[in-house]
């Protein structure tokens, strides 16, 4: 596979040394320095469950269940699998089984199928050219790409988290999700395109760097 | 694959997630490389998707409740402390030795849990040789743990999974239909498959728990 030309922010690209043994500390038996193996990942893990299930309670209860079960099989994990990616393919299928028994979600699932042949075409053309990370350091923008990302539907979501925040290749976004890499493709475009419309409007009134907004401004 | 000379803007917008991960072949990238140096619209689709992959991909974008940190070490210490280091160092073997165990109808399991919490309803039973990371469910409103699809869940909607180690240790107790091969084994010191109470595990389908 060609190497992606956007550096991209990925924490858990590789095993450092200090992780591996970390990992072959623990699974000697040292059981008390697992935290301090997880740690780094702990956010992580709670991000992708909170994808999956979109409450904060069921994701915390989700995600220390996924510590609990890394924790009771870390003698499986092999060294050439990422640690992160391997905790987060566990996160995600603790909290899809947990989703399976919700039956609300059923309902959600109705549309899975729509909207995944035909293309999305951007519907803003606002100049974005800047990149406005430091703009991150407030939590009022970090609110507003939040709330952003909650407004797509869940198969776009979900495989957007996994993909561009969790840093999951596209056949590890594939493999968790139980899903076709072509339709992780599919859905990773329009999740981007999506985000990008939703969020273009307000980079071009400024909001980024304009906080906070008059009043009766809209933000987007 | 789409000809160099050929490419428009749909096709850009259809293959830009694909030409940012670097999943397009040289001859696409080059037709795009070209139309984003003459196409405005597109130009700014792709910085625009490049930004929100860049904003997204920011560690500071993922956040976890206040304290979340926190429960979690004591979650896992909790665990460690309550035989983790048996049950983690065995668990890599005894979950595939439990299955066959199970499928056999074998219950004598070397590592189980001994369960002593507080009864907490009158016919409720300690249980014997439950295996720790045997997935249970309970629901809000009661303190019974049962193997997912016990009829006998009373609040289905607000069910929530844990091992049976867990459940365990948050004085849940095992519930007497799903639950009953444990149970009888406890109380009645039999050790015998169960296979009774293998058909019981199937209670959806089992005719007379209705009366119950």
């Amino acid at each position: 596979m060609a190497e992606p030309n956007v550096v991209l922010n990925n924490p858990g690209q590789a095993g450092t040394t200090r992780e591996q043994d970390l990992i072959a500390r623990v699974q000697r038996g040292q059981n008390e320095l697992f935290y301090e193996l997880v740690r780094p990942y702990e956010r992580r893990v709670y991000a992708a469950a909170l994808a999956i299930l979109r409450n904060e309670t069921d994701a915390e209860d989700v995600a220390q269940e996924a510590m609990l079960k890394a924790f009771a099989n870390i003698r499986q994990f092999r060294a050439e699998a990422r640690f992160s990616t391997w905790l987060i393919q566990i996160t995600v299928n603790e909290a899809l089984m947990r989703r399976r028994r919700e039956r609300t979600v059923v309902m959600e699932g109705i549309d899975d199928r729509r909207d995944e042949e035909s293309d999305y075409a951007p519907r803003d053309f606002a100049d974005w050219r800047e990149i406005p990370s430091e703009s991150l350091e407030r939590k009022e923008v970090r609110q507003k790409l939040a709330e952003a990302l909650a407004s797509l539907d869940r198969k776009y979501r979900e495989v957007f988290v996994l993909r561009d925040m969790e840093q999951l290749n596209i056949q590890e976004t594939a493999e968790a999700l139980g899903i076709s890499v072509a339709s992780v493709k599919t859905r990773l475009l329009r999740a981007r395109l999506m985000l990008r419309d939703l969020l273009a409007g307000g980079w071009e009134q400024g909001w980024f760097s304009r906080l906070p907004f008059e009043k009766g401004t809209k933000p987007w | 694959m789409v000809n160099r000379e050929a490419v428009n803007c749909e096709q850009v917008w259809r293959e830009i997630s694909n030409y940012v991960d670097g999943e397009v072949d040289s001859g696409l990238r080059a037709a795009m490389d070209e139309h984003f140096h003459t196409c405005v619209r597109c130009a700014s689709v792709l910085a625009g998707t490049r930004n929100v992959i860049q904003l997204y991909g920011d560690e500071r974008m993922i956040e976890a409740p206040a304290g979340f940190g926190r429960r979690l070490e004591k979650k896992l210490a909790q665990s460690a402390r309550a035989g983790g280091s048996r049950w983690s160092s065995l668990s890599a073997w005894l979950v595939p030795v439990a299955a066959l165990a199970l499928i056999a109808g074998g219950l004598r399991l070397a590592n189980s849990v001994t369960l002593s919490p507080p009864l907490k309803v009158e016919h409720a039973q300690p249980g014997h040789n439950i295996p720790p990371d045997m997935v249970v469910v309970v629901a809000a409103g009661s303190k019974i743990f049962h193997v997912a699809g016990c009829p006998f869940i009373h609040d289905k909607d607000k069910v929530r999974t844990l091992t049976a180690k867990q459940a365990i240790e948050q004085g849940y107790t095992p519930c007497m239909r799903c639950m009953r091969k444990y149970l009888e084994t406890a109380s009645l010191g039999r050790s015998g498959p169960g296979t009774e109470a293998d058909a019981d595990l199937d209670a959806d389908e089992d005719p007379h728990r209705g009366g119950q």
